[in-house]
């Protein structure tokens, strides 16, 4: 009964929390109820008993991904009142096709699932969520968890890439050119007469 | 007791409010952005409840993944995003047709 209470209320929020994250005026608020959003979703996940992507979900989304989000919306000077003016003529059109989607889903789901109850764990022998998944992580995705790093390393190497700026007028270290310097290059050897100096 | 039906349906609404909201927020690549994080989560929600009635870790694994293109996704987006606005002073998505694609 208690888990019952639970997944409504945990569901109720993500979804109203969602709805805001599309209505709010402030993208701050959209980033803020995007959290509020993610939250919820990962009580939902300890509630299927898959503790170990829940904590994920808090870590990469609410710690990592969200306050992403924050900088960029912070550092762009953009004003965001004007970005909001086809909302309402937008609203009918999207409406309509939300709707339309919602519907679809639904019916298939409660066509195709109904009656079919969640069983409350996975089949329990003794091994925690995180050391099922762990398991199964290294041994049979191997090369999909290393693929999953390989994403990650180019999403990283793109992001450095496009966002770097090579100023002008920077005064930088360059070994190849210090290493190719030669004697010649850099000592005049004069005749000085006495008196004269070697000012022009 | 809280069958599959519920969450799925659960999953469904979220998906449906992401695509919704890339509807009506066509200029705010931002909020598109968030939507599109929001459709993944409602992917993930499925992938976990479907692993859970069908007692097959797989789908927390998939889910897993799921996950790290998302994060890649939004970094990679949000990087682009932050170019944009350093060529243009201004992230319109109606202006972005400079390749005249």
């Amino acid at each position: 009964m208690f888990s019952v209470i639970t997944f409504y209320a945990l569901a109720g929020i993500a979804i109203a929390a969602a709805f805001m994250v599309v209505a709010a005026r402030n993208p701050v608020h959209s980033v803020m109820f995007l959290i509020l959003t993610f939250f919820s979703a990962a009580g939902l996940f300890v509630l299927m008993s898959a503790e170990f992507l829940a904590l994920l979900l808090v870590m990469v989304y609410v710690g990592a991904v969200a306050v992403l989000f924050l900088f960029v919306v912070m550092m762009l000077d953009v004003d965001f009142v004007e970005m909001k003016q086809g909302f309402l003529q937008y609203l009918p059109f999207g409406a309509v096709v939300a709707l339309i989607l919602l519907t679809e889903m639904v019916l298939v789901g409660a066509a195709y699932f109904k009656g079919s109850e969640q069983v409350a764990k996975l089949p329990d022998d003794g091994v925690s969520n995180l050391e099922a998944i762990g398991t199964l992580l290294y041994t049979d995705y191997a090369f999909f968890f290393e693929a999953a790093g390989l994403v990650l390393l180019v999403a990283m190497i793109g992001a450095i890439v496009l966002t770097l700026r090579t100023q002008e007028g920077v005064k930088r270290q360059d070994v190849s050119k210090q290493i190719g310097r030669r004697r010649e290059d850099g000592v005049e050897m004069l005749d000085i007469k006495s008196g004269e100096g070697i000012g022009s | 007791m809280i069958g599959l039906t519920e969450y799925l349906t659960v999953a469904a609404i979220l998906f449906t409010i992401g695509v919704f909201g890339i509807f009506v927020n066509r200029k705010n690549v931002i909020i598109i952005l968030m939507c599109i994080e929001l459709i993944l989560l409602s992917v993930n929600i499925n992938f976990v409840a479907f692993s859970t009635h069908l007692g097959d870790m797989g789908g927390q694994i998939f889910a897993m993944f799921v996950l790290t293109v998302a994060a890649a996704e939004a970094a990679v987006g949000l990087a682009i995003l932050v170019v944009y606005f350093r060529n243009r002073g201004d992230i319109a998505v109606e202006d972005i047709n400079l390749m005249k694609g």
